[in-house]
């Protein structure tokens, strides 16, 4: 490239920045159509779709879609009491799994990043993290042959002299299994929101006379109840969508809202039935955002 | 990270739902028919299938797939609405052929998904035995929407250890003895089960037909298979499910198909299957062809290769079920002594008659009036139960 059409191009390129910069909505505008447009395509145009769908038919005998509009479908979800069941099911063990690891997460990251000497507190990090290295069907399989009749926990709780469990296939199960599964992603938040207490603080509860138990509740448990909620957003909104762990771990009548919208797209192939079904983990995640972000979650992640 | 404008994205889904709900019109659904073909081309090289597990095993895909040069694609179904909805899937030109059952052939004939097929390229089709030549569940005013392949009855699998004394009544599976041990299909046809299960045990119900079921007869059935679900362990949706339940000691008695029984007895599992006093439910299956089939010409090499009587054997035995092809007896002899009859191969028309073969369920009773419950009625009740 010669001399002269490089100033040209510069040239060029500071015209361009100088007008940039005379128009600074115009910058923002180029910078945001990007992920803008990914936005409203991907995912905003899909919820839209999905709502739409949601307000059609299938024909009953062969199955054909019927393009008309109708409330038909949460007429259906409002009126037969399984689907309130199942809906239930879905929004308790959410909540459930939801408290069993905050009460799991809480201990280990104070432990962790508090206690723990560096080194193994480094150890604790990757430990916490492995898990999520190998896949979730492995995982949920592993469980399974533990939980089984014949299992690992029943053989183990025999040798002790312990009898045994029935809670392959169950709720409880799926309890377990849930629990377990989006455990780091409790811990990784509060850990991080521990870490952001200055010792300062936890010195001058001492220094007032406050107790451990004491400083823990006035001081500690206010400043990461953020990171709790954040880590929360995680596993309640992992397990209100689920549909695999169920179908391995569940038993007779577990079922998951996810596994009547999977039900109903790939085997009955009633799409807008699926659709009025899926937009109920929508509302239930939407008021929940809310509420989280009244107790400040979004600033702790 | 700080989103504090949620309900400005809210309000933006919201806004766009709006304006794709005013912006979506309907269309409209096409059907087509070709003409039926008078001679099987050379194979496109390919062949796409869904199947029940268990059909398209090595031993019988690998040589036709030498002979003919179509690769064979299979997927498994785990009901007769999954293989419905997989033929719909795609415009329904994904899959070449399903391996349908009588309560889905008339759903895919009615729903345009299948085409009719020449039964004169199918030669061995003259030896099947008359009542599946042309069955009204894949014949319709005279074409034949595919070709039958094998049939045989819903089977009473228990673990020989546990359950004693051997269970001879379907009884087995709704009385408390095996609570928490008991397993049963995930599928909405299971309703017919009870409904055969309580036209011996209570008379005055009037059931005559397990799938023509007056809104009286299909709650009674639904409310067995409501007592029933305190002694599910799990409802299994793929048979593998069922297999491993019986491995790992959680279910010990449930309905079950042939192919489950000859799996666990192959891993040396202690299982015996047998029909019940009461008779079974079962299946008549249908190779059909999709009507917007790509790989037509393999189709019809296809169904002559599993319509031949070695083929038809190795299938019979491998699955335990009977072979449409009145021929495969002298094979299964040849693999197995006394299979012919142990599949009952060459059993009498009587045999055939006892047992009920799954049909989609409709308005129209048999009996002339049309006050049954349709399928769509047997999917809620289903939900109702196992939700």
């Amino acid at each position: 490239m010669s001399s002269a059409g490089f100033a040209e191009s510069s040239n060029a390129r500071t015209r361009v920045s100088a007008a940039l910069f005379r128009r600074p909505w115009l910058r923002a505008g180029l910078l945001l159509s990007g992920p803008l447009s990914w936005f409203v395509l991907i995912y905003l145009a899909a919820l839209a779709i999905l709502f739409i769908s949601s307000l059609w038919s299938v024909e009953s005998f062969t199955g054909n879609l019927v393009h008309s509009w109708t409330l038909d479908n949460f007429k259906t979800l409002f009126e037969v009491p399984a689907y309130r069941t199942i809906a239930l099911r879905t929004i308790g063990i959410a909540a459930a799994v939801t408290v069993t690891d905050a009460v799991l997460a809480v201990p280990f990251a104070f432990y962790a990043a508090r206690i723990a000497p560096r080194r193994l507190q480094s150890a604790l990090f990757v430990a916490v993290l492995i898990p999520l290295w190998s896949s979730y069907l492995v995982r949920v399989y592993v469980w399974r042959l533990i939980l089984a009749k014949e299992g690992v926990l029943n053989w183990t709780l025999g040798q002790i002299g312990l009898g045994s469990l029935n809670i392959g296939y169950s709720n409880w199960a799926m309890w377990i299994v849930f629990s377990y599964i989006w455990l780091p992603f409790m811990i990784l938040p509060i850990w991080s929101a521990i870490e952001r207490v200055p010792d300062s603080y936890i010195e001058a509860s001492a220094d007032l006379g406050a107790r451990s138990w004491r400083t823990f509740r006035s001081v500690l448990f206010p400043l990461i109840l953020p990171g709790i909620a954040a880590g929360s957003i995680f596993t309640f909104s992992l397990t209100l969508g689920d549909y695999i762990t169920p179908t391995l771990v569940g038993g007779a009548g577990s079922d998951f809202i996810g596994n009547v919208v999977y039900q109903n797209v790939g085997v009955a192939s009633n799409v807008p039935f699926a659709a009025a079904f899926a937009t109920v983990p929508l509302v239930v995640m939407g008021i929940y955002l809310l509420i989280a972000r009244r107790l400040g979650a979004f600033e702790a992640l | 990270m700080r989103l504090a404008r949620i309900d400005w994205v809210l309000a933006a889904v919201l806004a766009v739902m709006a304006v794709a709900v005013t912006a979506c019109g309907s269309s409209s659904e096409t059907s087509s028919s070709a003409s039926l073909p008078t001679k099987i081309g050379t194979g496109e090289g390919q062949l796409n299938l869904v199947a029940w597990e268990g059909y398209t095993q090595p031993q019988w895909v690998k040589p036709f797939e030498k002979q003919s040069g179509c690769v064979v694609h299979a997927k498994y179904a785990g009901s007769s609405d999954e293989m419905v909805t997989l033929m719909r899937q795609g415009g329904g030109s994904q899959y070449d052929m399903v391996s349908a059952s009588g309560d889905a052939s008339l759903r895919l004939i009615r729903g345009g998904q299948v085409a009719a097929m020449n039964v004169d390229l199918v030669p061995e089709w003259k030896n099947f035995i008359p009542q599946l030549q042309s069955p009204t569940h894949n014949t319709v005013d005279g074409k034949h929407y595919g070709i039958s392949l094998q049939w045989g009855p819903n089977t009473l699998l228990y673990n020989t250890k546990s359950v004693q004394p051997a269970p001879t009544s379907w009884s087995a599976i709704y009385s408390p003895k095996y609570k928490g041990e008991v397993t049963v299909p995930a599928n909405p046809i299971q309703i017919a089960d009870a409904a055969l299960y309580l036209s011996k045990t209570q008379p005055s119900l009037g059931i005559s037909d397990p799938y023509e079921l007056t809104e009286a007869q299909l709650n009674a059935a639904a409310n067995l298979l409501k007592q029933q679900r305190p002694l599910i362990k799990k409802y299994w949706a793929l048979a593998s499910d069922e297999i491993e339940l019986f491995k790992n000691g959680d279910a010990v008695i449930g309905a079950a198909w042939p192919y489950q029984y000859s799996t666990l007895l192959a891993d040396k599992s202690p299982v015996k299957q047998l029909i019940p006093s009461e008779g079974a439910t079962g299946w008549a299956d249908t190779w059909m062809l999709a009507a917007h089939a790509k790989h037509p010409n393999c189709a019809y090499k296809w169904v002559n290769w599993v319509s031949s009587p070695k083929v038809q054997a190795q299938q019979a035995i491998s699955y335990g079920e009977t072979p449409v092809n009145t021929k495969a007896c002298a094979d299964m002899e040849k693999i197995e002594k006394g299979s012919c009859s142990l599949y009952h191969a060459n059993a009498p028309a009587a045999y055939f008659a006892t047992i009920k073969f799954w049909k989609t369920p409709v308005a129209e009773c048999g009996n002339g009036q049309s006050n049954c419950m349709d399928y769509s009625k047997w999917q809620q009740k289903w939900t109702e139960v196992t939700g």
